[in-house]
């Protein structure tokens, strides 16, 4: 079985963000960047198929040069290889130029499987592996809480709202769309580590995917980010201040005597 | 047609229910619709049992609920719901087709906007400008640290998910209306892409936390499982269920059934004392119908304190384990 794992760099929206001078973005100095959450769970599921039935995981970005570190990450995991879509041609896109251009990738390489994760923690659009799906004309599932291989097809088990999980036959090839908590990702060993360096990162650019450069990124894009800002205050919680002891006195107060929540 | 645009608002239904989220669109439609002096349809994809849920469709103020009936529509599926309504907004070229931001929605709008050129916007809270055509719409980004203000480039139809909440259900006017077919589907071959085996309870339900009258839940900022004895001992203290966030249930620090938000249980206990829950929306929604909410949290910025009412900035262990000693009987 041979699955593509689409894996995106996002900030790490535990570093303290700022909006960038231009005001359409956060100033990306001083921002971690981290693998997004999702896609560490997808990438996880793939690692443990192939363990299972065989073949090979190669993972597949969109990013700037630094999106090699987190390639890099899944290389030590046990990625066979990866592949890059860099430069400012795939730049800026949504997820229709940026699905439009994964999916060329993906046509190369021909897998059995997509695996990408239901959503980034950066524009959160959740959106792109549906549309790879789309693009290459395969089924495609979101929210994936489970994946079983079988002949020619794959038992999904799928979020519904309300606690409910659906459960349903896909055909393969398939795009399979990976929600977090499916499985409990695994670290890198050392030998994983080291051996990650001496795997490929092939980097491809639009004509490489024989693609169109006006349908990707930015100029393929038709949503714009105007600007980007803090949700104004609209703070409705009476804050409780000072040190850890007073704050919580004051507040099992409030909860006895204002609230009347405990006794 | 009228001149100020074509609003389509599309119900989702589940066990012959539409889901609240439906009637939210219903309500945003007919906003903008008055708004910019368009016209505002309902539309409803099922199988031979919509009629019923048509006909409470029809008493609204709507230009029209348009229904689409097909053996292959009677469950979801996002290949019958993506080809039907492709199909319909090709033919038909809507403005703006409003969606709930559901875990329906999600998995298959987007595949309409890949196969017929539409402008996606997922998750909109809301929406400014003086035309249609030239809405800008916010919506949350980074884990909703931050909002974007987003415009589409280019014309034809916009398809919209709209965020939980955004606008109000209750906001929706009465009326009546018609009820017409969407377009002729006699001819659509619908590839549903999934055949469909059974529903199954997520990780089964052996906690029932709408039963608790205080509930202390834990968000990722309490660090590890190794954190929870002082959590359970404070939750001992009020007397109180232990419910977490996803995070916490994800990394395995507390068991499914203890999950609350749009994937786990909605809960309204008298007192929910949120420790270390930033306040993502899928949290929020399961449980910010609660009597008094109580948020610790060491980033002033999170969500969570804008539905608290009451708010302590700091380290969440510092704030329990004085809390319990101010709780331990004297």
């Amino acid at each position: 079985m041979k699955i593509v794992v689409c894996v995106k760099q996002v900030p790490d929206t535990e570093s303290r963000l700022r909006v960038a001078k231009d005001g359409r973005w956060i100033d990306e100095e001083d921002v971690a960047f981290v693998v997004n959450e999702c896609d560490e769970y997808a990438l996880e599921e793939a690692l443990r198929i192939v363990e299972k039935v065989g073949g090979e995981v190669i993972v597949l970005s969109l990013g700037p040069a630094r999106a090699r570190e987190s390639l890099r990450k899944a290389l030590a995991l046990g990625a066979a290889r990866a592949v890059l879509l860099a430069g400012e041609a795939f730049a800026g896109g949504d997820a229709l130029s940026n699905g439009r251009a994964l999916a060329a990738a993906v046509r190369r390489e021909d897998p059995d499987l997509v695996l990408t994760g239901s959503q980034s923690d950066d524009h959160g659009f959740g959106a792109t592996g549906t549309v790879i799906a789309g693009e290459l004309g395969w089924p495609h599932a979101w929210l994936v809480m489970g994946v079983e291989v079988e002949e020619g097809a794959f038992r999904v088990t799928r979020e519904m709202e309300s606690g409910l999980n659906e459960i349903f036959r896909i055909r393969a090839p398939a795009v399979l769309e990976i929600q977090a908590g499916i499985n409990h990702p695994r670290y890198a060993s050392l030998k994983g580590i080291m051996a990650a360096k001496k795997k490929e990162i092939a980097e491809l650019t639009p004509a490489d995917l024989e693609l169109d450069p006006a349908t990707v990124g930015a100029s393929g894009s038709r949503l714009e980010v105007l600007s980007v800002d803090f949700p104004e205050s609209g703070r409705t919680a009476q804050i409780l201040g000072g040190d850890a002891a007073t704050a919580a006195r004051a507040l099992v107060d409030k909860l006895r005597h204002e609230a009347r929540v405990i006794e | 047609m009228s001149s100020g645009g074509k609003i389509w608002a599309v119900l989702q239904h589940r066990e012959g229910r539409i889901h609240r989220m439906g009637w939210e669109a219903v309500a945003a439609a007919q906003e903008l619709a008055a708004r910019f002096g368009g016209s505002a349809e309902a539309i409803l994809l099922g199988g031979a049992d919509i009629d019923a849920l048509a006909r409470e469709a029809a008493a609204h103020d709507l230009a029209a609920v348009r229904t689409a009936r097909h053996p292959q529509l009677s469950s979801y599926t996002p290949g019958g719901y993506a080809t039907t309504l492709g199909t319909a907004i090709s033919a038909e070229q809507p403005d703006l087709v409003l969606f709930p931001h559901s875990y329906q929605s999600v998995e298959y709008v987007p595949r309409i906007a890949q196969a017929t050129g539409a402008a996606l916007i997922p998750e909109a809270i809301s929406s400014e400008g003086s035309t249609l055509e030239s809405l800008v719409w916010k919506r949350p980004i980074l884990e909703g640290k931050l909002h974007a203000r987003v415009r589409v480039n280019g014309g034809g139809p916009a398809l919209v998910t709209l965020q939980s909440g955004a606008f109000s259900a209750d906001s929706r006017r009465r009326g009546a209306c018609e009820v017409r077919p969407l377009a002729p589907l006699a001819s659509v071959a619908i590839d549903t892409w999934r055949e469909i085996l059974g529903v199954e309870q997520a990780g089964g339900e052996s906690v029932d936390l709408t039963k608790a009258e205080v509930i202390v839940a834990v968000g990722r900022g309490v660090g590890g499982s190794d954190k929870l004895a002082a959590i359970e001992a404070l939750a001992r203290a009020l007397k109180a269920e232990i419910g977490a966030s996803r995070p916490v249930i994800d990394s395995g620090w507390l068991p499914r059934d203890r999950q609350i938000g749009s994937s786990g249980q909605t809960v309204a206990p008298k007192l929910y004392l949120a420790l270390g829950i930033s306040g993502a929306i899928q949290h929020l929604v399961g449980m910010k119908g609660s009597g008094c909410i109580v948020a610790i949290n060491k980033d002033a910025g999170a969500p969570i304190f804008k539905i608290a009412s009451y708010g302590i900035v700091g380290d969440l262990h510092e704030v329990v384990a004085a809390m319990l000693a101010e709780l331990a009987p004297s």
